[in-house]
């Protein structure tokens, strides 16, 4: 973990409201896995506050990208930025996806800007493996197929795709699934707790990125919390314990 | 490097500066240690240990305001055996003076905890935390009544003769009526002060942002409020003042020690910047040099009010 001060190299969006953002930030692209985080200061003044988290897209040479949508005031802030601005990046946070593994296919689920993460977990896996994409949103606007391979599409008004959430999207062409097919999954926590239910009922390999408001982003704040399986009486935090989790380690 | 005295007493025990690091911000050390030398701070003080482990509030835990951030973790932590067992080796390897912050829900148990912890060599000292408003026993209904204060601290103060900080509550009418009688049953020193109790809700589903409903609020939102509670203290009661409360730099560091603070505790400040300590540390220097002072600690209390 470093904080490292980064220098813009573009901003640009590349769907209505989502921006790719890339900076220069050596240490944390050589050191970051996918499915980790970084936890930005978008501006060198106390206003706003805390950090915001994004999880890496892409980690290129010396460079890093992150996909994000203005939500709020941080990500207006940060949709600002120009060539040659700095920026302070906390990380690389968090446990990543586990990509090795003996399965032959990999399916990517991801509904909204959960899309994010998986330019970086596909260009990290052995060639061999096969991979399938699935991408929901609630309209077609809304959808984020940014370097993602063999894409199938849902929307929740039937503006693009098939008309339904992505987890029925899956249900009707798991049939394209070998034997061996690990799935990963990043999105709202709603269309999560379809994807693990799914992956329990299909006894799927599943892990699962999740999402929690947080103030620091490596344990000390503790204001991330997420119930696991293994233990009742004490939390995981998203933070330093996921935000990857197997989606049988945790309640949603 | 300059011949500037940064050292500071708080009742017998000598810091090598003022900066420590705020119960619950720092956990016990471990994470923040990657990314700050913990041998150069102060002292740190421990999130709050309890006689038995406690999971905490369930999410959303934590909210950012204007120049603020509200947080309702609940003491979650890991218990005082497994602190023992799990936390202390690291905690005595970084070579930093520890204090640790106990909470309870019941005058027994923060004198059981005490007694657990007292012959643990490496803790120096303890910091009482009877203003938790994020809990429902215990925490700040203590922190709000000056007889329980006073009673919690006596009783601490016969089971150890380490020093003895009392954290102080602002969600009170007098801060320094809890620092008097804190003083009179024996502590060392205050801390002052907690957060204060806010809440936040979200105006399309009418619901409050984090799930207890209120939580502390912390931040540079709160430096003014802490820096009046810190002066009247200082104005009334004749005990060593540990200044908290929105510090980010060591400009508001300064500012607290003016005020009456003997040193100085930083919280939010650590989850943006965990190396925010050692900046503070060299800033004071930096500023005592060229204030032509000798010593940090002709500071404390030197504010000029005409």
């Amino acid at each position: 973990m470093f904080t490292e001060k980064a220098v813009v190299q573009f901003l640009k969006p590349i769907e209505q409201n989502i921006y790719l953002l890339k900076a220069y930030s050596p240490k944390i692209s050589q050191n970051i896995k996918p499915g980790q985080f970084c936890n930005i200061k978008v501006s060198d003044t106390d206003f706003p506050l805390l950090r915001r988290p994004f999880s890496i897209c892409e980690a290129e040479g010396d460079c890093v990208s992150f996909l994000f949508n203005i939500h709020g005031i941080g990500t207006k802030i940060l949709s600002g930025k120009r060539e040659g601005n700095e920026i302070n990046i906390l990380g690389p946070l968090g446990n990543g996806f586990n990509i090795s593994g003996n399965y032959d296919q990999a399916v990517i689920v991801a509904g909204g800007l959960g899309s994010a993460p998986f330019p970086y977990l596909i260009n990290s896996l052995d060639s061999s493996k096969e991979v399938l994409s699935y991408v929901g949103a609630q309209t077609k606007t809304d959808l984020v197929t940014y370097k993602l391979k063999s894409v199938s599409i849902s929307t929740d008004d039937g503006t693009a795709g098939f008309k339904g959430n992505v987890i029925e999207l899956l249900e009707k062409q798991k049939r394209l699934f070998v034997k061996n097919v690990k799935l990963f999954g990043c999105g709202p926590t709603p269309m999560l707790k379809a994807l693990q239910k799914f992956s329990a009922e299909n006894n799927y390999e599943c892990e699962i990125s999740t999402e929690c408001a947080m103030a620091c982003g490596f344990g000390i704040c503790q204001g991330c919390p997420i119930e696991s399986t293994a233990n009742i009486n004490s939390y995981k935090l998203v933070c330093k314990d996921g935000p990857v989790f197997n989606s049988r380690d945790i309640v949603l | 490097m300059s011949n500037v005295d940064l050292s500071v007493n708080i009742g017998k025990l000598k810091l090598q500066n003022p900066v420590m690091l705020a119960s619950g911000t720092v956990g016990y050390g471990n994470e923040i240690s990657q990314f700050t030398d913990l041998s150069k701070i102060g002292a740190i003080i421990t999130k709050s240990v309890s006689l038995k482990p406690r999971k905490g509030n369930p999410p959303q835990r934590i909210v950012e305001t204007s120049s603020g951030m509200l947080n309702a973790i609940g003491l979650a932590n890991v218990g005082v055996e497994q602190f023992i067992l799990e936390k202390i080796p690291f905690l005595r390897e970084v070579n930093s003076t520890l204090i640790c912050n106990i909470a309870a829900s019941s005058i027994e148990e923060y004198v059981e905890c005490l007694k657990i912890l007292d012959g643990q060599d490496i803790i120096k000292g303890f910091e009482i935390n009877v203003s938790c408003p994020n809990v429902k026993e215990g925490g700040l209904v203590y922190g709000n009544d000056v007889s329980a204060v006073g009673k919690i601290t006596e009783k601490v103060r016969a089971v150890t003769d380490k020093l003895l900080i009392i954290k102080l509550s602002p969600n009170t009418a007098h801060v320094s009526d809890f620092a008097l009688v804190a003083k009179k049953e024996g502590a060392d020193a205050v801390s002052a002060i907690n957060t204060l109790v806010g809440t936040a809700f979200d105006i399309y589903t009418r619901k409050p942002k984090i799930k207890n409903i209120t939580g502390g609020l912390s931040g540079p939102a709160i430096k003014p409020v802490a820096l009046a509670k810190v002066l009247e203290i200082s104005r009334k009661v004749d005990i060593p003042i540990i200044g908290i409360g929105g510090i980010m730099n060591w400009q508001d560091a300064v500012e607290f020690m003016i005020c009456g603070a003997t040193a100085v505790q930083i919280g939010t400040v650590n989850f943006i910047n965990p190396n925010a300590g050692i900046e503070i540390i060299q800033g004071l220097q930096e500023y005592c040099t060229k204030m032509k002072m000798q010593s940090i600690s002709e500071l404390t209390s030197s504010y000029n009010l005409e």
